[in-house]
């Protein structure tokens, strides 16, 4: 086997706190001016404010230069490892896919960075049609009747896709008896922690040991008249589709509750399944996993909800409309659970969605789940010839979708390296390090990789041979991984302010004034 | 189809060559797992594949048909504000590697950290908090978590919060309900200020948090801000404050002024408009962990490392993120707006001190221009509240008998944009529209908005 490291090394600024680097008296921007008649005209306004209010010293801001401010940014950019870095094929349920640069150069346009959200329909025509069209687009994806593009992440889509099944059983008077969601493990942890926070109870079903999957006799025993409805994630964080989807929606039909799926990592089934099709009510997408949009270090990111017609009605206002001739922004509808955030949601990352669906196509779309699924076949066929490594429920499920959680648990207690310490030392190859898993741990010492369609086959086998490299050395030589990273821009950092009220500092003013006393 | 650009293994060759390593004939071997009977038998029926000049042509023609505020003049704010952004921002908002990041630890991103971290410190700075976390969605979303944390701390159920407020905020917030009942203060009819005497009425042993906002939904200033702080605390309720961050120029932090959560919306801070798509929620409290306990956010903190000298960071109490806790988590969180805090960070720094005292300086100066020359249209009164006012400001037509409405649709012809119409968000106002004024309008903006109302309401 090749000895894959290739002197990688991270760059290493040791760039210090922007506090650090100011100095008295220097400026980074000058603020336009005040028009001498203006100040004539309204003399000393500051002096108009009520002292018991007026600041009375200025923040504590850093004083940089131009220069210095550019400087400092570039270089914690230089620090970052993004998709355009290298290789993040470990991160799983994120779909870490390229992200397309003629869709950025779109967004530039001040025809949209300079429209405010409130201006007169006549002035945005432009934009309503394209979120008119991409609404159009994801129903014609998703078997969906309509969709709102106010939710701006996929835990606040499933807030909000909660906050609808409450209006709808709200509206039939059964909100009070109708207060427990039905959900799995393996599910994303929103579709628990979501519904929770709108006000509902959660039930939780666990995967069967032999089959990686809730028994459906499990899901009988759940549902009641007590059900408000079932919101769960498919295919699963595992890579296993549930074939039993069908069935769910129908006992969950029949007991008198909704069904929701959390779709935000549908990149495996474009073009081949829709949920809509399924059954579901109500569903929603991550733009900025299947649909392409980069993810901004954390966001900002757009997870639109899909619902069905009968639900429609619930949809946060304002929605779109088309008369034939112009656009509109309809707020007037009685029934709506209000707003779930401002305005009218990350436009910027629609326009950036729409573009890449017509960059695909049909046919593009359907490419791009194929090439999916067979990267990460490809990528499960070779990480089971690591030692160490195994697959859970692989008798059951042998084939994965959009990606598959591995465990290293046999790693593990032969070495004494799991998860978290391969993590720490495979980005000493440059690569990003792998998604372990949401919590449980279900699977014990997990990975999740998952390799999206636009991941070139020899970034597979390199990430495979780094992996075949670390569990080597986890047999030969685990000191090197214990003590890891090495190439990185810092070393192991200690954990402990992580817990430790007295150590954790949040802001540079109360780590100063910590260091004080 | 031919290979597409963005799919490396569209290759036919490359697919069948890793086919054969996975062992199947033929790729719908492993979509068999998909029963048949639920899976989608015809093409989906969309445009496109476009060439990336095809897909330009097409947005930009689309796109042409917007008229943004470079091209006409608007005086809209409202929770959305037009401010100029410095080109470094535009810069490092671009940069590849923070734009196409996502979640890698502290050792492959490390600058994600430390740029995130400071964007804490910078909020914390403003606010004059020691406690900063991680941005959430926007204003309303840190609003509502704002709350929840409050009522998770005092165990209590009920938050008072001012009838001055954006509609749509409140309708966020209204989504705590299942935790907490909310209910409105009264203001004074002359002043906009919270009425003391109705504050004193509703606030009671079962009060979890008082909310206020400074300057107000309306514009003007709320002055009575540490009497509101001292109540609350007499009752044992926690004092929240949601800010606009600029005001904190002049204004006082409310740090200072007795505030246990702030919250409020960082667009101001390096971000154009975009149609209210690139909002920035914040949200700050004391150091105190039964605080940081309280939501369910992430909160980066400086911590060190191996190397002696060198910093390194870590999430806070990682147990308590909805990643984690699931359904006992008291906040929903997920991806939220890094990029934009990260914008955020670098226009605090450009800035500085004097900088965010100036620009706050010349936006007042500009804005109170503004209300000058209009209230000196006949039958136009502005600002309906006798306060200072920052940015924002209420312009009442009763007496020219227009509505906003129309006065908007005749201000268009003259290739203006007027204010925002509150006139069904608060009909004890009358016919009365929320104007903003900041520092991207000049004097002749101004006169010439004056010289278009003259003659709309004439």
């Amino acid at each position: 086997m090749m000895d894959q490291s290739t002197d990688y090394h991270a760059v290493v600024w040791n760039e210090p706190m922007i506090y650090q680097l100011g100095r008295e008296g220097r400026r980074g921007f000058m603020v336009p001016k005040v028009e001498k008649e203006i100040k004539a005209a309204v003399g000393d306004v500051v002096s108009s404010i009520p002292e018991r209010i007026r600041r009375k010293a200025p923040p504590k801001l850093p004083e940089l230069s131009e220069p210095e401010v550019v400087r400092h940014y570039i270089r914690l950019s230089q620090q970052t490892f993004g998709v355009d870095s290298g290789i993040n094929v470990g991160v799983g349920t994120c779909t870490m896919k390229y992200n397309p640069k003629v869709n950025e150069m779109l967004v530039r346009s001040t025809k949209i960075s300079h429209l405010h959200p409130l201006q007169d329909e006549e002035t945005v025509q432009g934009i309503l049609e394209i979120m008119f069209r991409m609404e159009r687009f994801l129903c014609e994806i998703s078997g969906m009747d309509h969709f709102s593009f106010q939710p701006r992440g996929g835990a606040h889509a499933t807030f909000t896709n909660a906050q609808i099944i409450r209006a709808y059983h709200r509206l039939n008077g059964e909100l009070e008896q109708r207060n427990e969601i039905v959900t799995t493990v393996l599910s994303h942890p929103c579709n628990a922690g979501s519904p929770a926070v709108a006000g509902f109870k959660i039930v939780t079903l666990y995967p069967d040991n032999e089959t990686g999957m809730p028994d459906i006799e499990a899901l009988k025993a759940a549902v009641s008249k007590r059900t408000a409805g079932l919101m769960i994630t498919d295919p699963y964080d595992t890579g296993v589709f549930d074939n039993n989807i069908a069935e769910y929606v129908k006992i969950v039909h029949e007991a008198g509750g909704l069904v929701a799926i959390d779709q935000a990592n549908a990149n495996c089934i474009l073009g081949r399944l829709r949920i809509g099709d399924v059954g579901a009510d109500l569903c929603h997408f991550n733009l900025h996993k299947t649909f392409s949009t980069p993810h901004g270090c954390f966001g900002p990111g757009s997870a639109p909800i899909g619902v069905k017609k009968k639900f429609s009605k619930f949809l946060p206002v304002p929605v779109v409309t088309f008369d034939g001739s112009k656009y509109h922004l309809d707020y007037d509808r009685p029934y709506t659970i209000g707003k779930v955030g401002e305005f009218h949601g990350v436009i910027p990352n629609v326009l950036k969605a729409y573009a890449w669906i017509m960059s695909m196509g049909p046919e593009g779309l359907k490419e791009t789940s194929e090439v999916a699924v067979i990267n990460n076949n490809y990528l499960v066929k070779k990480l089971l010839e690591v030692r160490g490594v195994s697959l859970p429920w692989s008798k059951s499920h042998p084939t994965r979708m959009q990606e598959a959680r591995f465990s290293l648990q046999k790693l593990k207690e032969e070495t004494g390296i799991g998860a978290a310490d391969i993590n720490r030392r495979i980005v000493d190859f440059g690569v990003q390090r792998c998604f372990l898993s949401h919590e449980p741990w279900i699977i014990p010492e997990p990975i999740t990789p998952e390799p999206p369609e636009t991941t070139p086959r020899e970034d597979l086998d390199r990430f495979v041979e780094i992996i075949h490299q670390i569990s080597d050395e986890a047999y030969t030589n685990p000191e090197i991984i214990r003590t890891a990273p090495h190439n990185c821009a810092i070393s192991k950092v200690d954990p402990t302010p992580a817990s430790d009220p007295k150590k954790w500092a949040m802001t540079w003013r109360a780590y100063t004034n910590r260091r004080k006393t | 189809m031919p290979t597409h650009q963005y799919v490396p293994n569209s290759v036919p060759r490359t697919k069948k060559e890793m086919l054969k390593k996975i062992g199947v004939k033929d790729v719908n071997e492993l979509f068999a797992v998909i029963p048949e009977e639920i899976r989608l038998t015809r093409n989906l029926e969309l445009p496109g594949p476009l060439s990336e000049y095809e897909v330009r042509r097409h947005i930009e023609t689309t796109l042409s048909r917007n008229k943004p505020c470079n091209e006409i003049l608007t005086f809209l704010g409202a929770g959305c504000w037009p401010h100029y952004v410095p080109s470094v921002c535009d810069e490092i908002s671009s940069r590849s590697e923070f734009l196409t990041a996502y979640t890698g630890d502290v050792y492959s991103d490390l600058g994600r950290y430390q740029a995130l971290f400071e964007f804490q410190s910078m909020i914390g700075d403003l606010v004059a908090m020691d406690m900063v976390g991680f941005p959430v969605y926007d204003w309303a979303t840190a609003s509502g978590d704002a709350i929840r944390m409050a009522v998770t701390v005092t165990n209590r159920h009920e938050i008072l919060v001012p009838k001055i407020i954006d509609p749509d905020k409140l309708s966020v917030i209204r989504a705590c309900e299942p935790l907490a009942s909310i209910k409105q203060i009264d203001s004074s009819p002359d002043t906009g200020q919270l009425d003391i005497k109705d504050l004193k009425e509703k606030i009671s042993s079962k009060t979890a948090g008082v909310y206020i906002e400074n300057p107000a939904y309306l514009g003007f200033i709320e002055g009575g801000c540490e009497e509101v702080g001292e109540i609350a605390h007499d009752h044992g309720a926690l004092f929240i404050v949601g800010v606009e961050p600029l005001s904190l120029g002049l204004l006082t932090p409310p740090g200072e002024y007795g505030a246990d959560i702030v919250c409020g919306e960082g667009q101001p801070l390096g971000m154009h408009m975009y149609f209210g798509g690139a909002l920035l929620g914040f949200l700050a409290c004391r150091d105190d962990e039964r605080f940081v306990s309280a939501t369910g956010n992430r909160w980066i903190s400086l911590t060190t490392t191996e190397r002696e000298g060198r910093y390194g960071f870590t999430f806070v109490l990682p147990e308590r993120t909805m990643y984690a806790a699931r359904e006992k988590a008291i906040t929903f969180t997920g991806t939220t707006t890094a990029l934009w805090a990260i914008t955020a960070a670098v226009y605090m720094s450009l800035l500085g001190p004097h900088g965010i005292r100036e620009i706050a300086e010349v936006i007042m100066q500009k804005s109170h221009y503004a209300m000058k020359q209009i209230s000196e249209i006949n039958g136009i009164r502005t600002p309906i509240f006798k306060f200072p006012h920052f940015k924002e400001f209420t312009v009442n037509f009763d007496k020219t008998r227009k509505t906003v409405h129309s006065v908007n649709k005749a201000l268009l012809e003259y290739g203006i944009q007027g204010g925002k119409d509150i006139s069904r968000e608060f009909p004890e106002l009358g016919s009365s529209a929320l104007y903003c004024v900041t520092e991207v309008h000049t004097k002749e903006d101004v006169d010439r908005l004056v010289n278009a109302l003259e003659s709309v309401v004439r």
